[in-house]
Parts: C-alpha cells; structure tokens; sequence
C-alpha cells in the first residue's frame, strides 16, 4: 500500500516538474499573458494531485499534512487583503493600484497599443497574482489530499 | 389536484411567460446595449494599470472585490471540507 507501480511514478517523477514550471510561470505571467493566479495555481494543484495518485496519499501526509497547507491557504488569503488595503492606504480606495506608473516595483507602464512583454510592469497585479496562486495552491492540494487519505483509511486519527 | 400544486402551476407560468418575452428584448448577438465601460476599460487599461493584459486587468483592478469574493468562496470550500473530512478524537 505505497502507491502505484514503478512505472507510473517514474513517469511521475519526469512529469512533475515540468508540470511546476508551466504552473509557476502562468502564475508569474498573470499581468501579460492568459492565466493568472487561479489558472496556475490549478496547474500546480493538479500536478500535486498527481504525486498524491502516484505516491499515495499515506506517503504524502508522512511529508506535509492538513495543517501546515490551510495555514499556507490563509498566509495566501491574508496577503490578498493586505495588497488590496495597502490600496485604501497609499491609494484612494480599496483595491487601488497604488504601483502602477510608480516607477518602483512593477511600476513601469507600458507604451499604450500593441507592445511586447515587460515583466516590471501591472503595479499590484502580479502580486495579488502571487497571493492568490498560493491561496489557490493550497486550497485545492489540501482539499484533493484530505479526500484522498480520508477515503483510504477507516477511522483516521494520527 | 391540491392547491399547493395550483400556486405552483400558476407561479411556473407567469415566470415562464416572463422569461419568454425576455427573448424578444435581448439586445442582437455582438451588439451590446452600453458599451461605455468596455469602451474605457479597453482604451485605459495600459495607461492606468500598466498591464497589457486587460482580463487580469479588470479581474484584479477594475473587478477586485469580484476577485475578493471568489477567494472566499475557495476559502470555505477548503474550511468545509476540513470539517467534514476531520481527524477522529
């Protein structure tokens, strides 16, 4: 009871990473391509699930448990709602976009029509980004593993 | 038949009734009613933002507390199913 056979975690084993590149980086790319910090996140969660099929869910609860990913969860919700206050702060109201055109982090503003990708730019953005792609990393790796492990045990109490 | 099941043929007809004539109202395909918002959100979005991708723009700018309540929502599906899938004391 470890898991699936050697194959499938050996495929699992090449697949992963790749998969927490592509999440990362549709997380990081928010402000200037498709995605964002739902979409990635999901793309991360997924490949996370794929460890918890592979591996089973026993092995990946000896690594990290419920805990310690819903405070993960929380770190990202909290961060969220900081951003989107530090708006109502230096800003005008909730949620504004005190970094936009702030020549500081992310701050640079791109040239209006049809421009290239400029990573330094979107002012709160990629961080509000950020916030929720560990938010929704979390949320969804901790649903996915507890519904795992609860189904494989009877009556669990570790 | 029972009156509960008259109010609900009669309530099930006039809510139809209004939901077809809402066909005939529905502005044509690819022609919305106000485009003033759409229009700004298009037109400002690089210079107010500093984003050129305009979804992420209104998603998270323009629609914040949209994205606000969406966190929230994922927030308590996570805390309902920690209480429901709790350890055992």
């Amino acid at each position: 009871m470890s898991g699936m056979s050697k194959i499938v975690k050996t495929s699992v084993n090449i697949l992963f990473p790749l998969t927490m590149i592509f999440g990362l980086y549709v997380i990081a790319h928010g402000h200037l391509t498709p995605g964002g910090g739902f979409q990635g996140g999901a793309i991360v969660a997924s490949g996370c699930a794929m460890i918890v099929v592979a591996y089973g869910s026993k092995w990946v609860f000896k690594q990290i448990n419920e805990k310690r990913l819903s405070t993960f969860e929380s770190i990202g919700g909290v961060g969220f709602i900081t951003v989107a206050l530090l708006g109502l702060v230096f800003s005008t109201v909730f949620f504004g976009n005190f970094l936009a055109g702030s020549n500081l982090l992310f701050g640079t503003t791109p040239a209006t029509g049809s421009t290239g990708a400029d990573f330094n730019t979107g002012g709160v953005l990629p961080l509000m980004n950020f916030a929720v792609g560990v938010k929704v990393i979390a949320g969804l790796f901790v649903i996915v593993l507890v519904m795992a492990y609860a189904s494989s045990v009877k009556e669990w109490d570790t | 038949m029972e009156k509960r099941t008259i109010v609900a043929v009669v309530v099930f007809a006039i809510v139809a009734v209004f939901f077809f004539f809402s066909i005939f109202l529905i502005h044509p395909f690819g022609k919305p009613g106000q485009v003033n918002m759409d229009d700004h959100i298009i037109a400002n979005t690089q210079n107010e933002t500093g984003t050129n991708n305009g979804v992420t723009s209104t998603v998270f700018d323009y629609r914040g507390f949209d994205t606000l309540g969406e966190a929230t929502i994922l927030f308590t599906a996570v805390a309902g199913v920690l209480m429901i899938f709790r350890r055992v004391k």
